[in-house]
């Protein structure tokens, strides 16, 4: 395999046409660009759903008439209309988990930096890995298309419950924008899967001389966990997917219990649960947050030991605690489920895994609270990003000790305090954790830099913004404001919030405006950023040892060999502040970490 | 020069970062709690579990709110002194610190999940005999009520016998139980202050979800399912009904009102309403 690999140098990339080398290239790198580009691309329609929402919620009574000539058919009096609400709350959830996180985090920086930071020349099956992103585009299809058909599209949510996802007449979005919506996600599930096998094999098998388990860069430990993660956990989903379509379509009932009357009408269905699809969605759906939660994680240490000039503190215990995460987070679904009937013993056990689950959290942001510690600090954008990332995580975190706890979360479940916690905890932690690799690696994709003034102020103006938006929505939680509600003027106990929904729109417009400045920032370094060089942040993991860009087969006609951990920084006696995993044990002094004395890879 | 400036560059970035998190986290949450409590907060408890959920929300509103301080505190002063140093420490791991921070959340959490796993339990004990026994019946997009009448049994149902308009539960003729049982619909809930409810809550179509806030109650309405929610108003007056878990276009206004009253008012409220016999 490796001979030949070997012969993936420079010239052979000469042969290629265009489209091999840009459209259906099977080199990691482009492939991974492309996740990132279309994850952008959806993340700016999933940003700008939200601001629908957000007009709604703040300005109830304005009028948005260049809204009602975007949309002709969900705006009336250029008014946004309820059932469309439905429809954009559900697609923006969607989108943002599985079509922007998911795809950006292990699609996008996956792809790039799993055969560079392991010392590979490609992905196990690069053939598979084209396969992988050319399904995302027809999934992104069938999902926007859902928006022209009869019914508009899928209106039951991002969980998408059953009986109102499979009953066409419940909503509307239940006719043809539900079957659409489970296509979608079905395509795109394959799409993961062949991801997730390619990275687990890639990082199994091609790793390079001396990078022992114990030497792999914290990135490449999030991410070859969060493969596990996906491939165990998104079958699950596939399956309860192609149940859900059956009983839209083919008549059965998974989920459908008999005696179940829509308007006047007797439905013909027997035998089913509800709850049966609650019970597979969120055996997927917590494993979910997860797999956006660990790559940032594993980013944020890089990005962070780069900047600190320090090793990343308590290596073995970062390690563990993402493995005893990932375990955890298999046995933690009940807890979206306190109060959907199932049987309340079953919800302590799920409060005492749930509760679990926070003990390797915390140690994950006591170690980075450590690393920080007599540092001395660089402050690029990307370790502003990392260290918001932990300002957020630490924020979200604390709020899932209320929800995880069954007797507060019969209040908070379904109120806007559950908005607030995800959107800290896995939302924005995520898109930091992005936006932290993005400015870190940009540099290595593209072999540019990007501006570092417009990236200090993407981070104060993103940062800012999402404590405004975000923080108040407990508040609104607090107060009883529940989810998914098209308006909080019906209610009693809501008359209050109008203000408070104001102040989050704004501050929402004021979040979504300051992303065009990343954008802009990140075209214009592409194409006008100054030149970078082989390893501009003086860091120490293999893919700095590739020129910037990589070209095919990423390395010189040797394999870089490894001596040494990732996280040599400021090691007493050695020449400079990093020692990069190359330089062999005898020429400086052996880590304490993973040192030479270790049986090396052959 | 070069490296001055750079020192000079780090010394900035160390400042507003930390101020940053000093004035916009700390100072901006604790501040924003300080106004949301006066203005946007819990609905005044009027039931009898509303007293033990705010005490387990107050207790860890503690807990995480000195964790959420300290935690920015101390990365604030950790990214101040970062623009400072000369050199940065070799300080890969320590054992003893490490399993310190991991024992000292566990011992938080465990004691945490034990007070909720009391009072989760106290929530959910079996109805006493001197509940009061009404079905709560959810559809899109309102409630309907349900009392056994005198003979204190519900009548049979049956999906196929539901017409909208004169039958909305399916209610069976040929069941005498039925005959004396009385429908509130359109109205009131109508429960008796300090006295134990045991709701039957079932779900015509789809999910829908039974929260009345003042109560601290929430509980799904599962189509198939029969679900109890026990729990005791202690307070009269009047109340909403919200729905929680989204059940359609009309999901936002599935509103329904609830009047707590004496046992007295409820007497004669009951008997001013007619028994279904259909």
């Amino acid at each position: 395999m490796a001979a030949t690999h070997t012969a993936h140098t420079a010239h052979e990339e000469h042969r290629l046409s265009f489209w091999r080398r840009y459209i259906f290239s099977m080199d990691h790198k482009v492939i991974g660009i492309q996740y990132l580009f279309t994850s952008l691309f959806m993340a700016l329609v999933g940003g700008f759903l939200a601001m629908l929402i957000r007009m709604q919620l703040g300005f109830p009574t304005a009028k948005f008439y260049w809204a009602q000539w975007l949309f002709p058919g969900g705006f009336a009096n250029n008014q946004i209309k309820p059932d469309f609400y439905l429809a954009v709350v559900t697609m923006h959830g969607t989108i943002m988990i599985f079509f922007v996180l998911t795809t950006a985090l292990s699609g996008g920086f996956g792809n790039f930096l799993i055969p560079l930071q392991i010392g590979a020349r490609d992905m196990a099956f690069p053939f598979l890995n084209m396969m992988s992103y050319w399904l995302y585009p027809p999934a992104i299809i069938v999902l926007l298309a859902s928006f022209f058909v009869t019914g508009g599209a899928a209106s039951a949510g991002w969980t998408a419950y059953p009986p109102l996802s499979v009953l066409r007449n419940a909503v509307p979005g239940s006719q043809t924008g539900q079957t659409l919506w489970l296509i979608s996600l079905a395509l795109l599930i394959i799409a993961f899967l062949f991801g997730s096998l390619n990275y687990i094999t890639t990082i199994l098998q091609l790793r390079t001389r001396g990078m022992s388990l114990t030497r792999m860069p914290l990135t490449i430990w999030g991410l070859f966990v969060t493969a596990v993660l996906m491939l165990f956990s998104f079958p699950v989903l596939f399956a309860a997917a192609i149940m859900l379509l059956f009983d839209r379509s083919a008549g059965t009932s998974f989920f459908i219990p008999s005696g179940l009357v829509v308007g006047n009408t007797l439905v013909q269905h027997s035998g089913g649960n509800p709850l049966l699809w609650q019970h597979l969605f969120w055996f997927l759906g917590h494993p979910e947050v997860y797999v956006l939660i660990l790559p940032p994680m594993g980013i944020v240490s890089e990005v962070m030991a780069t900047n600190a000039r320090k090793p990343i503190f308590g290596y073995i215990f970062m390690v563990g605690s993402i493995v005893a995460i990932a375990f955890l987070s298999f046995l933690v679904w009940g807890h979206h489920m306190y109060v959907s009937g199932m049987h309340p013993l079953v919800g302590t056990a799920f409060m005492t895994t749930t509760l679990a689950i926070a003990i390797p959290s915390a140690i994950k942001t006591f170690n980075w609270l450590a690393t920080l510690w007599r540092a001395k600090i660089r402050f690029t954008t990307a370790m502003l990003f990392a260290i918001g990332f932990v300002s957020l995580f630490v924020t979200g975190g604390l709020t899932g000790i209320f929800l995880g706890s069954p007797a507060i979360d019969m209040y908070f479940q379904d109120t806007f305090f559950v908005v607030a916690h995800f959107h800290f905890v896995m939302a924005s932690a995520a898109l930091f954790g992005i936006f932290a690799g993005t400015y870190h690696w940009l540099p290595k994709m593209f072999g540019r830099m990007m501006n570092e003034r417009l990236g200090r102020l993407h981070f104060w103006l993103t940062f800012v913004g999402i404590y405004a938006t975000f923080f108040p929505m407990h508040f609104a939680g607090i107060a009883g404001m529940m989810r998914r509600i098209f308006s909080v003027t019906i209610y009693q106990h809501l008359q209050g919030l109008a203000g408070v929904n104001i102040f989050i729109s704004v501050a929402a417009f004021m979040l979504g405006a300051a992303q065009l400045i990343f954008v802009y920032n990140l075209f214009w370094s592409i194409f006008r950023g100054p030149r970078a060089e082989r390893n501009p942040w003086q860091a120490t993991t293999l893919e700095w040892e590739a020129d910037s860009p990589p070209p095919h087969g990423n390395f010189g006609p040797e394999l870089p060999e490894v001596h040494r951990w990732p996280y040599d920084f400021s090691l007493p006696g050695a020449p400079t502040d990093f020692v990069p995993q190359t330089v062999p044990a005898g020429a400086v002094p052996s880590p304490v970490h993973g040192g030479s004395d270790e049986t090396e890879r052959s | 020069m070069m490296e001055s400036s750079e020192r000079a560059a780090a010394r900035a970035g160390a400042r507003n970062l930390s101020l940053g998190i000093l004035l916009m986290v700390v100072v901006g949450g604790v501040g924003s709690f300080l106004i949301s409590r006066a203005r946007w907060w819990l609905p005044p408890g009027a039931s009898a579990q509303a007293l033990e959920i705010d005490r387990l929300i107050y207790t860890t509103l503690a807990v995480t709110g000195i964790a959420f301080v300290l935690v920015h505190v101390v990365l604030a002063l950790f990214v101040w002194q970062g623009g400072r140093a000369e050199r940065a420490a070799y300080f890969p791991e320590h054992r003893t610190l490490e399993l310190s921070y991991t024992l000292a959340p566990a011992a938080i959490l465990i004691t945490l999940v034990s007070m909720g796993a009391v009072v989760w339990a106290r929530v959910h004990q079996p109805a006493p005999a001197n509940a009061l026994v009404v079905e709560v019946r959810a559809e899109q997009f309102g409630w309907i009520y349900r009392y056994p009448g005198a003979d204190g049994a519900f009548g049979r149902f049956d999906a196929a016998l539901i017409n909208t308009r004169t039958n909305p539960l399916g209610l069976d003729p040929a069941d005498p139980a039925g005959a004396d049982d009385i429908i509130a619909r359109g109205g009131d809930l109508h429960l008796v202050v300090d006295r134990p409810v045991h709701v039957r809550l079932r779900a015509k179509d789809v999910l829908h979800s039974f929260f009345i806030p003042a109560f601290r109650v929430k509980q799904d309405a599962v189509p198939g399912m029969t679900i109890s929610v026990v729990f005791t108003p202690t307070k009269a007056g009047h109340y909403e009904i919200a729905c929680a878990e989204l059940c359609g276009v009309g999901h936002y206004i599935m509103r329904g009102k609830i009047t707590v009253e004496s046992q007295q008012a409820f007497d004669t409220w009951l008997a001013s309403q007619t028994p279904a016999a259909p």
